[in-house]
């Protein structure tokens, strides 16, 4: 890599107590990797193959239990402050708060980020026409379509402009042409802005789709497979990866207790 | 839905006047000083209101009742946001609350006369302890309720502490707190007149007491009203803030 990494994972692991008490399981095991500024990295995976277990350590939501997690040359759980306006994050629900609007749930990080109120009403409403909502920005979320209410939580994630974008399967509860349409604008936009992107998913066509970079995750979240995708690439070459992609998670062993 | 809602007002309406002409009913056969005619019950109800010198006395019993329950939900809310952050507290709070709970509201009344000198300081003392602990086990319910998924939404963005309850914790309980104030007023209504009946000298609660050493029906069933509706009217208020604040709840149109 070129330049310094904006993610890096050395050595990291996770390991959950069992809610009932019966021992413990590892959900990450001695993960290392990076990611390079601007680039867009697709994490594929399983279901429980630790995916959202990396991605909340990335957050800053849970900290890992051995090894170094640093974003930014920070420690994403530790430094808190330090991140404040830096991750923006897509969830795999769309996480709206339903008492607020279309608008003020846009508005939701710029408030928290001190934003002076016209400023960031005019940011608001300038992300929210961007993604196709004029009309609807005074729209509680019970009465946006499930489409829509991602396109908000996507509006909200950018808004921030932040230099990280972090999504978890964010068209995942979406239909295909609704997902196909969002995930096209979703790249414009990430490209266009020039931010750096972790996108997990379980469907390969997505991750195929989105990334600069495909990992593939097997159970307890360890790299399997991994692959740089170009735009120059020939068709030949992307089924080629595809394939293997495909192979690597047939491998995957069945899920354990 | 306007048609449902005049149908539901039409309903309670009737059923209020079904309840008024048994009670007629019954004036009839029974002598008036046990069951007074409905009129005479209305008379007396209506000059309560217009009597400034009675008027005061209902006044009285409505302030004793709003500060007892702000006092209650003030230190309820702060105990349960408290209790909600540590494990460590609510095992030491909860079952004081939950002991404090099963004593009856007229033993707090006992308690509070042999404690204190001043009767309003009393009322209040009576109206906190005893609406304490529903106010704090409702609004903790509604705290813990609160969505871990909005929770790590919120905290994506970082936020400070203050900005973290304005933004998530207030409007995550506000529901809770509004059903709080509507169970709590209830009691309130009933624990004021009895700690109004012993250890007062004005009040609802007091003037009931007078109604009963004069064996005046009609009095105490006016006296009685005036309670009856102060709660209907400041339950309606409440319920007109409640479906303004959260008016951003999808409603099915099979509930309407």
């Amino acid at each position: 890599m070129t330049s310094a990494p904006v993610i890096r994972f050395d050595n990291v692991s996770k390991t959950f107590e069992r809610p009932d008490g019966r021992g413990s399981f590892v959900a990450v095991d001695k993960l290392s990797f990076e990611i390079a500024p601007g680039e867009i990295v697709a994490v594929l995976g399983k279901t429980g193959c630790g995916k959202s277990t990396m991605f909340n350590i990335v957050a800053g939501l849970i900290e890992p239990s051995s090894g170094k997690a640093l974003v930014d040359g920070h420690d994403p759980f530790r430094d808190f402050d330090y991140f404040r306006g830096k991750i923006g994050i897509v969830f795999q629900g769309d996480r709206l708060m339903p008492w607020r609007s279309a608008l003020d749930n846009v508005l939701l990080g710029l408030q928290i980020l001190d934003t002076d109120d016209s400023q960031a009403r005019e940011t608001a409403m300038r992300w929210l026409a961007r993604l196709g909502l004029s009309g609807h920005e005074n729209d509680y979320p019970h009465a946006l379509s499930g489409g829509m209410r991602q396109r908000v939580s996507i509006a909200r994630a950018f808004a921030v402009d932040p230099n990280i974008l972090l999504c978890d399967e964010p068209f995942s509860a979406l239909d295909e042409m609704t997902a196909r349409d969002l995930r096209a604008e979703f790249v414009r936009l990430v490209r266009q802005t020039h931010k750096t992107a972790v996108f997990i998913t379980h469907q390969i066509g997505e991750a195929m789709e989105i990334g600069d970079r495909v990992l593939v995750f097997q159970r307890p979240a360890r790299i399997a497979y991994e692959a740089r995708l170009s735009s120059g690439m020939s068709e030949a070459e992307r089924q080629a990866v595809q394939q293997q992609v495909m192979a690597v998670l047939a491998q995957e062993p069945a899920p354990v207790g | 839905m306007k048609n449902a809602r005049t149908i539901r007002g039409l309903q309670a309406a009737a059923s209020m006047l079904a309840l008024a002409a048994a009670w007629q009913i019954l004036s009839w056969v029974f002598p008036h000083f046990l069951f007074p005619p409905v009129q005479d019950v209305i008379v007396r109800t209506i000059d309560v209101l217009t009597t400034g010198s009675l008027l005061a006395d209902v006044l009285l019993t409505a302030a004793r009742i709003f500060g007892g329950l702000l006092g209650a939900f003030v230190f309820g809310a702060i105990l349960a946001l408290v209790i909600g952050r540590s494990q460590t507290i609510e095992n030491f709070v909860s079952p004081v609350l939950t002991f404090f709970q099963g004593i009856p509201a007229l033993s707090w009344v006992v308690f509070a006369i042999i404690w204190f000198h001043g009767t309003e300081f009393r009322v209040l003392f009576i109206m906190v302890i005893t609406t304490l602990p529903a106010f704090t086990f409702q609004i903790l319910d509604a705290f813990r309720s609160m969505s871990k998924d909005l929770f790590e939404m919120t905290m994506s963005f970082r936020p400070s502490r203050w900005k973290l309850f304005c933004y998530l914790i207030v409007p995550t309980i506000l529901p809770g707190i509004f059903t709080a104030w509507k169970v709590n007023l209830g009691n309130a209504a009933r624990v004021v007149v009895v700690a109004e009946l012993v250890g007062a000298t004005g009040g609802v609660g007091y003037e009931l007491m007078r109604q009963q050493q004069l064996f005046d029906m009609a009095g105490a069933m006016a006296w009685t009203l005036q309670l009856v509706l102060f709660v209907l009217v400041v339950q309606q208020a409440i319920n007109m803030l409640e479906a303004w604040t959260l008016r951003y709840r999808a409603v099915s149109e099979r509930a309407m």
